[in-house]
């Protein structure tokens, strides 16, 4: 018993650095950005920071943030979905290139370069003498401004996230129970029916945490928007890397942090408990 | 249907492979142009060996990527040993902030080291950012990964072989070693592989902690990426590109070869 004791005491001090490791760097870290947030200059509290925020100008730089990043994740809903749906449907065995593993292998490679590059890549091929451009020339048509709006921006966050929302709506779609698709069919449900009323809804979870995952970073980005969307154009990502690399405002780059931190643990938060709730009413 | 199908695949492993093809074709255009295809050249390659400051990076990259593993591994595999004796309450609290990190954007991560950073110049009166916070702030965001996959193996662990090997007469760390450690290696190896990975992918958290002329390659290419085209990262791409193609075929060949065996 002695042993015991002294086995579980000493196995919990094994983590008494880490907590205190935690402290210094997570924790203090993040009450800093709370004191800065509602401290001005001098060091007294005020409520400026966060007033300010709100202005005109900021919550439109906000709401283009939000619209932006739920486009993009609708797009990467729509053609990421199918793709998901497609491969799920692929033959394990088979010897040629289009077997499961190969597609997939294929997804998740691009996934291991580096994010810069792939947003770079996009850069020779939509600028104003990139390919796309110089192949419209040869055709004496006029070129295009593909490079620096909206439109450009999205295509960075669908290119660079589309993954996040395949490979969970796969893994989800894979592991479906087939007597269920089956009794449906027996039962005399069409093709059509058989996925609106069966297997879409068991797919669910998947799609909710590929959502997630595809929102989060397209919300928060500042490498797309800076290197596709040009240098006018700002997301709240720029607008909090400008805060203190540029304009030296720490106390309002706080501010927008905090905002950017409480939305985004709220929504983990409330899709963390949507997630159970359907695991546990699907499966009972 | 199924040509349907198979369109479909290619369609998108088109639009997905293809800006890299792209990249990797003109890489070897004589050309500064991108429209244009000017002759095959292999200058770019040449200018990226002699590159000084890419090698600088480079080296600064490997070098953060293998010490932040590192020591997010051993970091993270002591914690995770007495997070996992911890009550339940404890360990739910210990866990809700270890997944700060895990969870928060990554750009409010990076501002916040910067200003725990910065706060601690201005505490002891000097110093600037640079290797060492680049280093920790990697360290800081690589050991909750480690945690979370040194946990579940500790969670399947029987406690009793422990204390078997204890009243058989084992000292504590030989316990240790020779029981515990073989069997949660797997979680160890899979959480150093992901902190190496992330330490090599990131860019935002060390945009933030680095200082002046201390660049890994992610913070070099967005450099070279606000200027413009640079032919120098098209080379570096298609290479990064083929080490990265062969490593994840090694890797997978290797798993199934233990699948199948």
């Amino acid at each position: 018993m002695k042993i015991k004791l002294s086995y579980s005491s000493a196995n919990r001090a094994a983590a008494y650095p880490y907590l205190l490791y935690m402290l210094v760097f997570t924790i203090v870290p993040v009450l800093l950005v709370i004191y800065y947030s509602l401290t001005n200059d001098e060091g007294a509290f005020t409520t400026a920071n966060f007033s300010r925020v709100f202005e005109g100008v900021y919550l439109s730089v906000m709401w283009r943030s939000v619209k932006l990043a739920a486009g993009s994740t609708l797009m990467c809903f729509l053609i990421g979905y199918p793709l998901a749906y497609v491969i799920a449907s692929l033959d394990t065995k088979s010897k040629t290139w289009l077997n499961r593993d190969t597609i997939l292998f294929l997804i998740i490679v691009p996934m291991w370069m580096n994010f810069l590059l792939r947003t770079y890549a996009w850069l020779t091929i939509l600028e104003k003498n990139g390919i796309i451009n110089s192949f419209l020339d040869m055709l004496h048509i006029t070129k295009l401004n593909l490079l620096y709006n909206n439109g450009a921006v999205v295509l960075g966050m669908v290119y660079n996230f589309v993954p996040f929302m395949i490979l969970p709506v796969y893994t989800v779609l894979n592991k479906m129970d087939n007597s269920l698709i089956e009794a449906a069919q027996d039962l005399g449900a069409g093709k059509l029916h058989v996925f609106f009323k069966v297997i879409f809804p068991m797919s669910i979870p998947g799609v909710i945490s590929g959502v997630n995952m595809v929102f989060m970073p397209a919300v928060t980005t500042f490498v797309v928007s800076d290197l596709l969307g040009g240098k006018q154009f700002i997301l709240v990502g720029n607008l909090i890397e400008q805060q203190f690399l540029t304009v030296y405002d720490w106390h309002f780059g706080s501010a927008i942090s905090v905002i950017l931190m409480i939305v985004i643990l709220f929504t983990i938060g409330i899709v963390g408990a949507a997630d159970k709730d359907s695991d546990g009413g699907q499966l009972i | 249907m199924r040509i349907l199908k198979r369109c479909y695949i290619l369609l998108m492993l088109l639009f997905l492979y293809a800006p890299i093809f792209v990249l990797m074709v003109f890489s070897f255009n004589s050309s500064r142009s991108r429209g244009r295809w000017g002759g095959f050249t292999t200058d770019w390659y040449a200018a990226l060996w002699s590159d000084r400051e890419i090698k600088q990076a480079l080296i600064t990259t490997l070098l953060i990527a293998v010490i932040s593993a590192v020591v997010a591994c051993i970091a993270g595999t002591a914690a995770a040993l007495g997070i996992n004796s911890f009550g339940k309450v404890q360990k739910r609290a210990v866990l809700a902030v270890n997944n700060l990190p895990v969870l928060n954007p990554d750009i409010v991560t990076g501002v916040s080291l910067m200003i725990l950073f910065q706060f601690f110049f201005r505490i002891i009166g000097g110093g600037s950012m640079g290797f060492v916070t680049l280093l920790l702030a990697h360290i800081t965001f690589n050991i909750p990964y480690v945690i979370l996959s040194v946990l579940p193996k500790l969670r399947q662990l029987d406690k009793n072989m422990y204390e078997a090997a204890l009243d058989l007469g084992a000292t504590a760390p030989r316990a240790f070693f020779k029981v515990i450690l073989p069997e949660i290696s797997g979680g160890i190896i899979s959480g150093f592989i992901l902190a190496f990975t992330l330490s090599i992918d990131d860019f935002v958290i060390s945009f933030f902690t680095t200082g002046q002329g201390v660049s890994n390659l992610s913070i070099m290419i967005y450099g070279m990426a606000r200027r413009g085209i640079n032919p120098k990262i098209n080379a570096l791409s298609t290479i990064i590109f083929i080490v990265v193609m062969v490593l994840l075929y090694l890797v997978n060949k290797i798993n199934k070869e233990k699948d199948a065996k």
